[in-house]
């Protein structure tokens, strides 16, 4: 269970949010909304361990992540607002980077590329790839990995239907694993067997 | 933990994949270097015995500014297309994968600078002996110079066009390394024994592999915030 006990985000002089509170369970999905600037990213990033919460802990099973910062990120996959993807090497070479570096590879770098529907550009620097494309094959990166806890920032954007079809499916099937997801999104997610919980970013007042 | 080995060699992998398919950035300090050498005896005039008395320090301070020239490529594209998240995201130790990284980056930036020593040290008139313990002294420092300068770069990464700032940090950390740099091949060039100083580039090396990726780890670590 990924727990967030009592957040609080603060960047420069203003509170983006306080005394936030979430938990999550194996095989739950949950997206959070909110304006711009409410604090979406920054609540993904925290989650991630990426920065530290001003106030406030990231839980795992009960356990602070940053006592065993190691363990809970053998467990993590996230997906920033930059996506990770070297421009000069092709969607494969940069799968196989990934699965090198996580050491497994649950569906093959070339089966995955087919799964996000790049067969005919695995070999294609993706320098010359679409927005659309190159996020494809990002999202690519989450069927090698077998991490439970998936951290999703703006997946959908610059997919067309089928892309986002594709990534639902997914999603899907990584929670039907028993896996458990965090997801913004400005569109709709809709999944066939699971329910999707929306949680609100409660901006504090924003000072004039 | 064989993984980490396997991790290890994944990032030097991809880092020389990526280096051949830029070529353009491997070029540009070893350009540089070869430009800022070969002018030198156009300023100081093309007396022989001045250009061989000033070579060593020269081509040396070349080396050094070619280095620095070439530290923002060392995190640059990782910090913006999003790679450096999921490296200090991965399980493995964030202080081995950067050193993969930079030991990459001194294989295709320092190490063009030493392959051309010799054809420079032919151009200032140095002789083969302190050719030689030049060549030495820049294999035992360059190493220094891409570790410590990747602390520096590190720290500023978040910073757009921190190249001053950059110099700033880590150009007094250059200083003790090329004083023995250039002090062995001038040394060399007067009759005297050079192990002194290289002994002292080699320990500084070593203290500079053991430390600055755990250095440059932490840094790059709040930079990502």
């Amino acid at each position: 269970m990924l727990q967030a006990a009592s957040l609080t985000c603060v960047k420069g002089d203003h509170v983006l949010f306080d005394h936030l509170d979430l938990s999550i369970h194996p095989g739950q999905i949950y997206q959070i909304s909110g304006a711009n600037g409410t604090g979406k990213t920054s609540l993904l990033k925290i989650l991630a361990g990426l920065s530290p919460p001003e106030e406030g802990a990231v839980l795992w099973n009960g356990e602070p992540i940053q006592r065993h910062p190691d363990k809970f990120r053998s467990l993590l996959a996230y997906l920033g607002h930059s996506i990770g993807l070297k421009l000069d090497l092709t969607p494969t070479e940069n799968l196989e980077f990934w699965s090198s570096l996580y050491g497994i590879s649950r569906t093959p770098p070339a089966d995955a590329l087919i799964q996000v529907g790049l067969k005919d550009q695995a070999h294609i620097a993706c320098r010359y790839l679409s927005a659309g494309q190159r996020r494809r094959a990002a999202i690519a990166r989450f069927q090698i990995n077998d991490a439970l806890v998936w951290i999703l920032d703006e997946p959908l954007t610059a997919l067309d239907s089928s892309g986002i079809k594709s990534v639902c499916q997914t999603i899907d099937a990584h929670l039907d694993r028993g896996g458990l997801v965090v997801i913004t999104s400005h569109q709709p997610i809709a999944l066939d067997r699971h329910p999707v919980e929306e949680f609100r970013i409660q901006g504090t007042a924003c000072p004039a | 933990m064989p993984s980490l080995i396997h991790a290890f060699q994944a990032v030097i992998k991809r880092d020389i994949r990526l280096a051949i398919r830029q070529p353009s950035e491997i070029a540009q300090p070893v350009v540089f270097f070869i430009i800022v050498v070969s002018v030198f005896p156009f300023g100081v005039g093309s007396n022989p015995d001045q250009l061989t008395a000033i070579g060593p320090g020269i081509v040396w301070v070349g080396a050094l500014l070619a280095t620095l020239l070439a530290l923002d490529s060392l995190f640059r594209s990782d910090f913006d297309d999003g790679s450096l998240e999921q490296l200090i995201l991965s399980e493995h130790p964030l202080s081995v994968l950067i050193l993969g990284k930079i030991l990459v980056h001194w294989f295709v930036t320092g190490l063009p600078l030493i392959i051309v020593t010799p054809l420079l040290g032919i151009l200032l008139g140095l002789d083969k002996s302190t050719l030689v313990v030049l060549i030495g002294s820049l294999l035992l420092g360059t190493p220094t110079l891409s570790l410590v300068g990747a602390i520096g770069s590190a720290l500023t990464i978040s910073i757009r066009r921190a190249g001053l700032l950059v110099t700033l940090l880590v150009l007094p950390l250059y200083i003790p390394v090329l004083i023995f740099g250039a002090g062995a091949a001038s040394a060399a060039q007067s009759g005297l024994p050079t192990a002194g100083h290289l002994y002292m580039l080699g320990a500084i090396a070593m203290g500079a592999i053991a430390l600055a990726p755990i250095a440059t780890s932490a840094a790059l670590r709040i930079s990502s915030e």
